[in-house]
């Protein structure tokens, strides 16, 4: 789950990381105001959306006047912003952030990974901060430092300080860093974050650590023990379907083809829609309705597959261990009963209880296309998305 | 005896009592798996499809010597309950729990370094279908009527995908002496690595069918195992070729990051080293059987 940077600001700030000093603004009136409010004859607007490459996308603008201050905000509320991380339809933008301008001297990056190699929390930092962090992990992968944290210990002072001299910071920055670096850490493992990224943490023209952006993604399977993480979530910033298929325990990816499909397990998932391409056809989107699914939850998915207009046939393919194909079955036969589907479905059932789920479907006389191995289904579904539907 | 468990290995089953781990429990009873105890914290002194229920894993070890355990622990207990069984002797654990928070493995994975290799346990999992070896034992969530005795091994992240394997050489007359889901999750507590190493050291297996997907650098560690120490042939698939870059697809893990992680990449690693890659999952069974057939004429 992602955050809005003014949050992680704030999270961060809380844990002793300097950050400028700012408001959040609703609208273009309250914008100025907060302009006023912090004083100083430069700001800098920010459009809070759950994405990066905001500046370049036109997200983010230094204004030098309260009058520019409400007019840029103006532009960006309402607005879908496109960034190089979003897809073509961007994200909304209805809050926007505006701080204090920062005279810069340098600019640094610090991310805070779990690297699934060591199986532990990496640290990634670099004295070259900025927007062109990614090409430089390509380009001069050993300009970047990295650290990985031992959680029985956590990140010791000697560790941090070692990491900050090797950035070239002097003085009194690195006991700033190590404050930053221990402060992005407890974050990090005490609110289950995933990724914490500072970028750019800058040498301000005083020659003060700042850090003028901030990312956090946490672990969605920790939610349940982070309701003060829970609370932050914003269901502006996320596609609706993928939410409610969430809220329904399912884990939903929308795409642009035609083909919905709905598959248990990822990797089954993945493997069915290889083969939909294969077999000449696009998959509408990525569905995995997870183990133990009830009739309900079957139906459910029914419901979310064809909340897609674009959808012109439905793929089911389970090969069931702890899921059971008579289960899968009702669920097939429940949303023929409950929902006007509209469009042919082609289901493929093998694994646990898959006689009593056969028998079911052949029982309800449903006009399902019934398909044996993989193969079959893919095929299957890529010829009957090509014929008329029957009413 | 394949690898992992036969029909000897006594084996304990954490979170007996749950529906799901009722079900399961009695369909690997069936099979022929010698389940010798449940637990389930304040349920002791109960019985659950006739076995006994202890309140702790030390006291079903003690009581039935119990050498594995198989664990329908809800995640936000589910750590405590690995950890759990690795201090009490346990010698082998398969985690079916899916959702277990990221830091909470990490947790584990540090806590199984307490121990000597002598007296670390293995774990297989999280969110994974567990292992079988057909017509000897199995313990997880597999239907075991899709694979037949025989002699090549499966190791795959994805549960489902492993099925599709299993069950396309079943059509094709290929049997299994051992199929081990890893788990899809970030972080796992055997790899490929881990149980191909198994699998070369097994006189039971013939071959290794390896089934990965975008995400993780599992598999490039793999391949170079295979380079270096296997004998036997491999063939693989990688699942998620047709992915989208950059977006999450359901796993956890199947992340596509910025450094050689995609399915594309992983397939030109394991090719690299001479493993005969699937070119779609429909024809796993297919180019199994085709290596095979090659291995035979030589």
């Amino acid at each position: 789950m992602d955050i809005h940077e003014y949050q992680a600001k704030e999270i961060l700030s809380g844990l002793g990381v300097p950050v400028p000093r700012g408001g959040l603004a609703y609208s273009p009136e309250q914008a100025g105001y907060r302009a006023r409010e912090l004083g100083g004859d430069a700001w800098v607007v920010k459009a809070q959306v759950h994405s990066g490459g905001r500046g370049e996308a036109g997200g983010v603008k230094l204004c030098r006047s309260e009058d520019e201050v409400r007019n840029y905000a103006a532009t960006l509320f309402g607005k879908q912003l496109v960034t190089r991380q979003t897809d073509a339809n961007g994200k909304g933008v209805f809050r926007v952030w505006v701080e204090a301008a920062t005279g810069i001297q340098q600019e640094l990056y610090l991310g805070l990974v779990l690297d699934r190699k060591s199986e532990r929390i990496m640290i990634v930092a670099s004295a070259h901060g900025g927007m062109e962090i990614e090409e430089l992990a390509v380009e001069d992968p050993e300009s970047l430092r990295r650290m990985v944290i031992d959680p029985a210990v956590g990140l010791a002072e000697y560790e941090a300080r070692e990491l900050a001299f090797s950035l070239g910071l002097k003085g009194g920055q690195i006991a700033q860093m190590t404050a930053v670096l221990r402060a992005c850490y407890r974050a990090y493992r005490d609110l289950d974050a995933l990724m914490v990224e500072i970028n750019p943490l800058v040498i301000t023209d005083a020659g003060e650590l700042v850090a003028l952006d901030a990312k956090m993604s946490f672990d969605t399977n920790a939610l349940y023990r982070r309701p003060e993480v829970a609370a932050l979530r914003d269901p502006s910033q996320e596609d609706p379907r993928e939410a409610m298929a969430a809220d329904n325990g399912l884990a939903y990816v929308g795409l642009e083809g035609d083909i919905g499909c709905i598959i248990n397990g990822a990797g089954l998932a993945m493997a069915t829609m290889d083969m939909i391409k294969l077999a000449g056809g696009e998959p509408a989107n990525f569905l995995d309705i997870g183990g133990g699914a009830s009739p309900e939850r079957v139906c459910q998915a029914f419901r979310t597959v064809l909340s897609d207009r674009n959808v012109r046939v439905i793929l089911i393919n389970i090969f069931a261990g702890i899921n059971r194909c008579d289960w899968i079955a009702k669920g097939v036969v429940q949303a023929y009963r409950d929902l006007n589907l509209g469009v042919p479905v082609v289901v493929r059932l093998a694994g646990t209880n898959v006689e009593e789920g056969r028998a079911i479907l052949r029982q309800s006389g449903l006009p399902l296309v019934a398909a044996d191995t993989l193969e079959d289904a893919a095929r299957a579904a890529v010829t009957a998305r090509n014929q008329p539907v029957a009413a | 005896m394949a690898i992992l468990i036969d029909e000897t290995t006594k084996i304990v089953v954490q979170g007996i009592s749950g529906r799901i781990g009722q079900f399961h429990s009695q369909e690997m009873i069936e099979a022929g798996s010698r389940v010798v105890a449940g637990v389930t914290p304040g349920k002791g002194g109960t019985t659950v499809l006739n076995r006994p229920v202890f309140d702790t894993v030390r006291q079903a070890v003690a009581a039935t010597g119990a050498e594995a355990s198989l664990l329908f622990v809800p995640p936000p207990f589910a750590a405590d309950a690995i950890m759990e069984a690795a201090d009490c002797g346990i010698r082998t654990a398969v985690c079916v729990t899916d959702g277990i928070p990221a830091q909470d493995m990490m947790r584990v994975k540090r806590f199984l370094r307490r121990y000597p290799k002598d007296r670390k346990m293995r774990l297989i999992g999280p969110n994974c279908a567990g292992i079988i070896s057909p017509g000897k034992a199995f313990m997880g969530i597999m239907p075991p009527h899709i694979y037949t005795p025989g002699r090549i091994g499966i190791v795959g992240r994805s549960g489902t995908l492993g099925y599709e394997a299993a069950s396309q050489m079943q059509a094709l007359g290929i049997g299994v002496s051992t199929s081990v889901g890893i788990g899809g999750d970030p972080i796992n507590g055997s790899s490929f690595r881990d149980i191909l190493e198994l699998f070369e050291a097994d006189p039971e297996t013939d071959a290794v069918m390896m089934i990965g997907e975008i995400g993780g650098p599992q598999e490039a560690e793999a391949a170079a195992f295979v380079r270096d120490h296997m004998t036997k042939p491999v063939v693989a698939y990688v699942a998620g070729l047709s992915a989208p870059k950059g977006r999450k697809m359901g796993h956890a893990g199947a992340i596509i990051s910025a450094f050689g992680e995609s399915a594309q990449e992983k397939v030109e690693l394991l090719s690299a080293v001479g493993i005969t890659v699937a070119p779609n999952p429909s024809v796993m069974g297919e180019t199994m059987a085709a290596v095979l057939e090659r291995q035979a004429a030589a």
